[in-house]
């Protein structure tokens, strides 16, 4: 079996004993309850959403330098898993919220830059969609996944310059409150398994992507190879040219 | 002053020229033939710098491509399928600011006399909206010509020019070729550009089919000859 | 050098020479603008003490969006009447094009709001002219069109060009519209300037650095 298929299923073993776990195996917290399990996710989703950003960022800015198609379906790859990631760690973090600080949504330094970079790319993915040729698509994709994640800290750093003077948060508790439960020695463990669990889920579904992206290649390559064949005939039999095909 | 060897491109995923071997000399013009789709703007277009050669070796008035395509763009006239004209301007302004861009020591005279020579004096104030299409064409080659171009590329450029205007654009033509630039122009009209250049090329199937000088045909034995090269 | 700025005047001559023929693009701005401030004063239903907290707001979005349409059209008609391809074909450095698409494009901008914060100003019943608010405003376009022009050029050249350029250009800007809001709203409320520096500040990093990665990528934008 191919090693791409190892490590999906490794992946999906893991999520599954994590998920066990934080369900059956961690403790209630005492002052938040069920909600508080979000947490061991949360985190995990919100750092590895961004290491996809800064993966696409990276590989677009190489290449700029020396263009290769496989650097883009990477840059693709991880941009789409990072932008899951995000979405999950705006939704959990909505849900969190809502007992922590009594609202569903609050102007939060964290969420309002996770859901601003979600918005920026949903419009990578757009872009993407919206060139047919390959390496134009690419140059494209390379400048804007460049573009995008260098305003990302800017906002990040607006948001909370705006937060320092408004404080948002409705409610009793604190912007930090989310720091303020107790570790359990098998909750510390479940938090260090959750983070382990997100970046190999992290790597199969951007590996599984890759791989798409790069078949989808091969099959375009093919069509190309189909049409060359099928011009190289004399224009006017078609009964030939249909066999070509 | 054009040596093209092996030159392959594609759009997107369809390949359009594959494997094009092509020369032409200073002070020649060669007329480039083919059937709608075959590449004959695409050549022209990777030959103008403005899109990069898939593979093979390029080479316009001594300069590699896609390598030294700043130095050969000063050095490159081209006329395309849009005029590259701003409607809102008129003719003089038009060639004005080309010639900014391209840096010209004293627009003022040149452009005077481009003007004049393409038949354009009158309506020099006139903005290019009101210009009729062979009048457009017109004022696109004097844009092209501008900054004396070594190499003149023209992509169906007698396309909306009446008969005088044809003839026009036919005597430029010579003359650029006499002064020395390498001119190479498609077209559909075999007849006018067998009589026309010193070499005639046909191309099909993103391939070069036929290269020779233009003396070696009668224009019915070209005519014969493209319909056979092409089917 | 000296070339170097040559090819940038050139540009910006070109464009605003051709802008002042037609008025077409800035006429647009300028309707669409008003009608954003209408809307607004509608959808909002303004009392006073509203208008003069939220007036930073309307005009900074105001600016944005009517600045969305210039910039759409500032690349896209070149690409649509192909002389985009006059442009690349000139000797001249990429980076000089860029630079003079983007100054015609931020007078546009700017000269929009030259229309627009007196309009406001009379119906909002305050004065809007003040040097800190037209400060942040030129400082705040200024890293908008930066960056506006860089992605109307990838936007010119898809399919879906209309929609995607403010999708792709928005959500990059939420650093320049918290900036911008904030800086001229707390210039509107008489804050005093060590309040409002950091704002300031923040807009001025934000223009270098889109400026400095626009510059940079653009050729990969235009050229092949």
């Amino acid at each position: 079996m191919k090693s791409l298929t190892w490590l999906n299923i490794a992946a999906a073993a893991l999520l599954a004993t994590s998920l066990a776990l934080v369900w059956f195996a961690a403790p209630l917290e005492a002052s938040m309850g069920a909600v508080q399990k979000i947490f061991y996710f949360h985190v995990a989703a919100a750092w590895v959403g961004m290491v996809g950003f800064l993966i696409t960022f990276v590989v677009g800015i190489i290449y700029l330098i020396r263009p290769n198609p496989k650097l883009d379906w990477l840059g693709a790859a991880t941009a789409e898993v990072g932008l899951l990631l995000s979405i999950i760690t705006t939704v959990t973090g909505s849900i969190w919220a809502r007992p922590a600080w009594n609202t569903w949504w609050t102007w939060d330094v964290r969420l309002t830059t996770y859901t601003i970079a979600i918005l920026i790319y949903v419009g990578y993915l757009f872009l993407r969609g919206a060139i047919e040729d390959p390496t134009r698509r690419a140059r494209f994709a390379a400048v804007y996944g460049v573009v995008g994640f260098i305003s990302v800290p800017l906002t990040f750093l607006s948001i909370r310059l705006w937060q320092s003077i408004h404080p948002a948060v409705i409610g009793t508790a604190t912007p930090t409150s989310q720091g303020g439960f107790d570790m359990a020695p098998i909750m510390a463990l479940i938090v260090i398994l959750a983070q382990v669990t997100t970046v190999l889920v992290f790597a199969a579904l951007t590996a599984t992507r890759y791989r798409l992206l790069e078949l989808q290649d091969q099959v375009d390559a093919q069509r190309a190879l189909a049409l060359q064949a099928e011009s190289d005939l004399p224009s006017h039999s078609p009964a030939t040219a249909s066999v070509a095909k | 002053m054009i040596t093209i060897a092996g030159l392959t491109r594609s759009y997107g995923l369809r390949p359009v020229l594959r494997g094009v071997d092509l020369t032409a000399d200073a002070g020649s013009i060669t007329a480039i033939f083919g059937p709608n789709g075959t590449g004959k703007s695409t050549l022209l277009r990777v030959l103008a710098t403005l899109i990069r050669p898939g593979g093979g070796t390029v080479s316009v008035a001594g300069c590699a491509l896609p390598e030294q395509s700043e130095a050969a763009r000063s050095l490159i006239g081209a006329v395309l399928h849009g005029p590259l004209l701003y409607s809102e301007l008129n003719a003089d302004e038009n060639l004005r600011f080309y010639a900014r861009l391209y840096d010209l020591p004293a627009p003022t005279a040149r452009i005077d006399a481009l003007l004049e020579r393409v038949g354009l004096t009158r309506r020099r104030r006139d903005p290019v909206r009101v210009y009729s299409r062979g009048m457009q064409q017109r004022l696109a080659v004097a844009r092209a010509l501008l900054h004396q171009p070594q190499v003149l590329l023209l992509d169906e450029p007698y396309t909306g020019l009446d008969p005088a205007g044809t003839a026009l654009l036919d005597a430029v033509l010579r003359e650029q070729a006499q002064s020395g630039a390498a001119v190479v122009l498609t077209s559909h009209d075999l007849e006018h550009g067998l009589a026309l250049a010193d070499q005639v090329v046909v191309l099909a199937r993103g391939r070069v089919q036929l290269a020779t000088p233009s003396h070696e045909f009668t224009p019915e034995a070209f005519m014969a000859r493209y319909a056979e090269v092409v089917a | 050098m000296k070339r170097y700025f040559k090819v940038i005047g050139a540009v910006v001559w070109k464009d605003l020479a051709a802008e002042l023929r037609s008025r077409e693009t800035v006429s647009a701005m300028i309707v669409f603008s008003m009608l954003m401030v209408l809307v607004f004063s509608i959808a909002l239903e303004l009392n006073r003490g509203a208008r003069e907290s939220t007036a930073a707001g309307v005009l900074w979005a105001t600016a944005l969006f009517s600045g969305t349409l210039g910039l759409n059209r500032g690349l896209g008609r070149e690409q649509d009447r192909g002389t985009l391809e006059g442009l690349l074909l000139a000797p001249a450095d990429r980076s000089a094009l860029y630079f003079g698409k983007f100054l015609s494009s931020w007078v546009l901008i700017l000269a929009v709001q030259v229309v627009t914060v007196p309009v406001l100003s009379v119906l909002y019943n305050f004065n809007l002219a003040q040097p800190l608010v037209l400060l942040s405003l030129i400082l705040g376009t200024l890293g908008y069109t930066g960056v506006g022009t860089l992605l109307s050029a990838v936007s010119a050249q898809t399919r879906a060009r209309d929609v995607l350029l403010p999708i792709l250009l928005l959500p990059v800007s939420v650093p320049v519209l918290m900036a911008g809001v904030q800086s001229s709203g707390g210039a509107l409320a008489g804050e005093p300037w060590s309040e409002l520096m950091i704002w300031f500040s923040l807009l001025v990093t934000y223009d270098v650095i889109f400026l400095a990665v626009a510059v940079m990528v653009f050729e990969a934008v235009v050229g092949e």
